[in-house]
């Protein structure tokens, strides 16, 4: 039996200690706002935050997960470290009508998120090195890096 | 030719029609009661509750649970896609599936626009599985042209009618003295009353019919035409959204599936041993081959069920199987490809003649030939394939998926149970997770109707990101001929093009080993130019893996080629491209194909309403090169590229900004204008553009499948690659104003785009790309 705090609720949960954390969070906590992509790091459909960073969850085995803590896109608007950065994305990800089918948003919503944790006024570089690892089938990157400096004007 | 008749008369009616020839039911608006949707409303039901309905609808369906007298919300319906409740909201029905391209604002945004309805008060319901919306395939770029836009406003309209009786009921005065408008019908006198007052009382009225409906003009939309902000935006910001992969069901067991690698293959044995030793595993059961054709059937494999999805992928992943391969295991793609390549500079089976190609490709000198070829694609939406199936106790079916075609689901999972009544069937479309046609072929939830009768309990298939890859409906790997030749006054005399990729046909029979005239209707015998002599052909191509249409499906390959060679019969000339397209394309007519030896479908649409207009396809040539500044001074070792095509009834230019240097590519900036005629919301078909062009950017310089020994080579996004945020150019697009007819949104974007990257390549560097992808020949 493990712990896992997911945004600031403790949840206890019988898994393989292999198993990786987003299924944790989809299959064992249903909260499925965090999405299945790859299964392999390579798409960022599942990034979730541990300890402030982005994480693939699909990559991360929960027995490392635990004992920190874990912020998905269903609590991160009530993380206090990152709330306004959160708000402001989110608003941003609106007005710009970012998503296309939506899927992939979640993972782009959380990577933008950590991004402006730590800068505050990101360049069109900084964006390329933080969000490449996120992709969108749909092709809306040129509207995630527009709502990525409006939430930084915000 | 004789196996495509039989395969338009049976097989491809009932199926792949359904993607470019959707249903064209007539629709009458009458008063017989539909109860039933109220189910799909997810509301109880009042006891004034009186319905509208469209043809076809005669399975009356009593089976809802039974009302509630006291409810102290009532919601009545007013037709099958329109509902007013007692609180003053509306809900509106989006009949189609929502995956990525806008339907579930778009089309409620259409009816509420006829219906004056306020569209904060507009709540959007999906609609299940049913007859009653008419053609609910979402694929062919279908939601919106055609009569599908003309039914929706009839659908706002008649309700709006319907209400505006019941305010002269309510009043006792002539209905001429009432007006719907703003959600509230309005008394000459000044007095009113909103929609949800009158709401139970216009159930009662009597649906007008069609024809006396008085439609807006264009000058009194309200919504129609304006980028009203999509109505999932909340939804998908706070992760709240329901894609086929998130369903959750009390006492759900979920289910991964090892997929016989060969199509047409078999399991020959296996040992679970070990699969069923895996924690959360509660078992193991195999899928038998079913024989060919494959249409919609599950593949051969077993299928591991358990408690989670990690326990399921993992048992899978222990499980021990021999396959028997079959033939297909003999299938390497770059072989076959040579083989096309060799077969299109042969004579193949015409499927359009104008004048005599052989005594102009004889009789004149300049000439220019090429091949092009494509590689096979996958559909790789973000979210891979999922279905969830329940069979529940009283012999009803609930299924939850992410399908594009939720009638042809609900009545392939009937089949698939042995039932009689399709209609027991309910199927619940969630969001779709992209789709690109892939989710329109419903494998999956046959899969998952399949576990869960066997296993006894409700079962989620989820497909893997691996699965999604290699196991799919691909896009055809293609190879294309050009020849064309130039008289002595330097115009196109005479016009030769071949073209050869396994057919869409084979899925539903797998004698089908050509092309097939709806495959070549798309992007190939309608082109557009004035050209004496012509002469299109296509050439042999069997399947070996499941074929399956693909965003704009065969214009990817035949607008890659088209655009490609105009470019080079451009440059041949010594010709500035922009003008040598306006040139090719030639004088202002309607282009007449009916005396051309040729079969062409026109996307189903009647040629007369939607005819091949030369003058659209100029206008768009000039208003992308404008938009891109074309003709514009570049730094050495830069270029524009242009191509321009028209599918599903709409028009499309592209323009790729292009650098090249020490054979490096980077696409620096990309231009689209669009004329889809009269549009339902801007923002959203300028999304769809911009989605366009990046699906394009893939095809033209990243993307591959590739097949060995009848196993796609790819597994995942590190080798089948699609472009990240680091790639994505700049985009600019221009969905040009237009009183037409509306012509299709999702797809057309898509054609020009790689021909525009690689006429670019060529203007910046002089290298010419005729094989995609680009990475291979240069960096990337």
């Amino acid at each position: 039996m493990l712990t896992l705090k997911i945004n600031n609720m403790e949840h206890q949960v019988d898994v393989d200690p292999d198993t990786p954390l987003l299924w944790v969070i989809r299959d064992v906590v249903q909260m499925t706002g965090t999405k299945f992509g790859c299964g392999k790091g390579l798409c960022g459909a599942c990034t979730v935050h541990y300890n402030g960073s982005p994480v693939r969850s699909c990559s991360f085995p929960v027995s490392a997960a635990a004992g920190g803590e874990i912020t998905t896109i269903e609590g991160v608007e009530d993380n206090l470290v990152i709330a306004p950065s959160a708000k402001a994305v989110k608003a941003a990800w609106i007005s710009e009508n970012v998503p296309q089918c939506g899927y992939c948003q979640s993972g782009q919503i959380m990577s933008a998120i950590a991004l402006l944790k730590d800068n505050k006024n990101p360049s069109d570089s900084d964006i390329d090195n933080a969000m490449s690892g996120n992709i969108c089938r749909c092709g809306t990157y040129q509207r995630i890096r527009k709502a990525i400096k409006t939430a930084a004007q915000a | 030719m004789k196996l495509d008749q039989y395969i338009v008369d049976t097989l491809y009616k009932k199926e792949v029609q359904a993607h470019l020839n959707p249903e064209r039911n007539v629709t009458v608006i009458s008063n017989v009661s539909r109860r039933s949707f109220l189910k799909g409303l997810g509301v109880t039901s009042g006891s004034l509750v009186i319905g509208g309905s469209l043809a076809g609808c005669s399975q009356e369906q009593t089976s809802e649970t039974a009302v509630v007298a006291d409810a102290p919300l009532t919601t009545s319906e007013l037709n099958v896609f329109v509902s007013v409740s007692s609180d003053n909201s509306v809900s509106i029905i989006c009949a189609r599936s929502e995956m990525g391209q806008g339907v579930r604002t778009s089309l409620p945004q259409i009816v509420a626009d006829e219906l004056e309805a306020d569209w904060a008060l507009v709540k959007v319901v999906q609609g299940i599985g049913d007859n009653a919306y008419g053609n609910q395939n979402t694929d062919g770029s279908t939601s919106v042209r055609g009569k599908a836009f003309t039914i929706l406003r009839q659908m706002g309209a008649s309700a709006k009618v319907m209400l505006e009786q019941a305010a002269a009921q309510v009043w006792q005065v002539p209905v001429a003295e009432c007006k719907a408008e703003n959600h509230q019908v309005v008394h000459t006198s000044g007095k009113s009353l909103s929609y949800g007052e009158l709401a139970s009382v216009a159930a009662g009225m009597t649906a007008p019919a069609p024809e006396s409906l008085k439609l807006k003009d264009k000058s009194q939309f309200k919504y129609i035409g304006k980028g009203i902000t999509s109505v999932d935006l909340p939804d998908v910001v706070n992760g709240t959204t329901e894609f086929g992969q998130d369903v959750q069901v009390p006492d759900m067991l979920i289910a991964s599936i090892e997929r016989c690698p060969v199509i047409g293959g078999s399991v020959k044995s296996f040992d679970a041993t070990k699969a069923k030793q895996v924690k959360g595993v509660v078992d193991v059961i195999q899928i038998d081959n079913q024989p060919l054709p494959v249409m919609f059937h599950p593949l051969a494999g077993v299928a591991v069920i358990a408690t989670n999805t990690y326990a399921a992928n993992k048992g899978r992943a222990a499980l021990e199987i021999e396959w028997e391969l079959g033939p297909n295991a003999e299938h390497n793609s770059d072989t076959y490809l040579q083989e096309r390549i060799e077969l299109v500079k042969q004579p193949g089976t015409s499927h359009r003649k104008l004048g005599d190609v052989a005594k102009s490709l004889t009789d004149n000198a300049k000439q220019v030939e090429a091949v092009y070829t494509v590689p096979y694609h996958c559909h790789a939406s973000m979210e891979p394939p999922a279905a969830t199936t329940r069979i529940n106790a009283d012999g009803t079916v609930d299924v939850w998926a992410c399908t594009q075609t939720p009638q042809r689901a609900r009545d392939l999972v009937a089949a698939e149970l042995g039932m009689s009544d399709a209609s027991k069937v309910t199927v619940n479309v969630t969001l779709l997770g992209g789709a690109f046609g892939r989710k329109g072929k419903p494998d999956f939830v046959v899969e998952s109707a399949r576990l869960a009768k066997a296993v006894g309990k409700p079962v989620k298939v989820v497909w893997t990101r691996e699965d999604d890859i290699k196991m799919g409906y691909f896009h055809s790997i293609s190879a294309q001929y050009y020849n064309a030749a130039f008289d002595d006054n330097g115009k196109v005399d005479g016009l030769l093009a071949r073209t050869s990729f396994p057919s869409i046909g084979s899925t539903f029979n797998p004698a089908a080993d050509e092309p097939l005239t709806f495959e070549t209707g798309l992007g190939f015998v309608d082109m557009p130019f004035e050209v004496p002599n012509i002469s299109l052909e296509a050439a042999k191509a069997p399947a070996h893996l499941r074929m399956g249409w693909v965003r704009s499906v065969s214009n990817i390959h035949h607008g890659f080629a088209v655009g490609s060679f105009v470019d080079e019969l451009a440059h041949a000339a010594q010709a500035d491209p922009r003008q040598f397209w306006l040139d090719l394309v030639g004088s202002d007519r309607m282009v007449d194909l009916s005396l051309q030896e040729t079969e062409y479908g026109n996307y189903s649409e009647d040629i007369s309403q939607y005819p091949i207009d030369t003058k659209r396809f100029k206008n768009v040539v000039n208003e992308v090169c404008d938009l891109a500044g074309w003709g514009k001074e570049l730094p050495e070792g830069e270029g524009l590229g242009l191509a321009v095509h028209r599918s599903f009834v709409s028009y499309v230019g592209a323009v790729a900004h292009v650098k090249v240097e020490d054979n490096k590519v980077t696409v620096k900036k990309m231009y689209a204008a669009g004329d889809f005629g009269s549009i339902v919301n801007i923002d959203r078909v300028e999304a769809q553009l911009e989605g366009a062009l990046i699906f394009g950017l893939n095809i033209a310089l990243y993307s591959k499948m590739s097949v060995k020994d009848g196993v796609i080579e790819q597994s995942n996004f590190h080798d089948y690659e699609l472009a990240r945020m680091n790639q994505a150019p700049e985009l600019v697009v221009k969905s040009i104003p237009s009183d037409a007819v509306p012509g299709g949104v999702g797809e057309p974007g898509l054609p020009p785009v790689m021909a525009s990257i690689t006429n670019a390549i060529f203007a910046a560097s002089g290298k010419r790309i005729r094989d995609l992808p680009v990475k291979g020949q240069m960096d990337v």
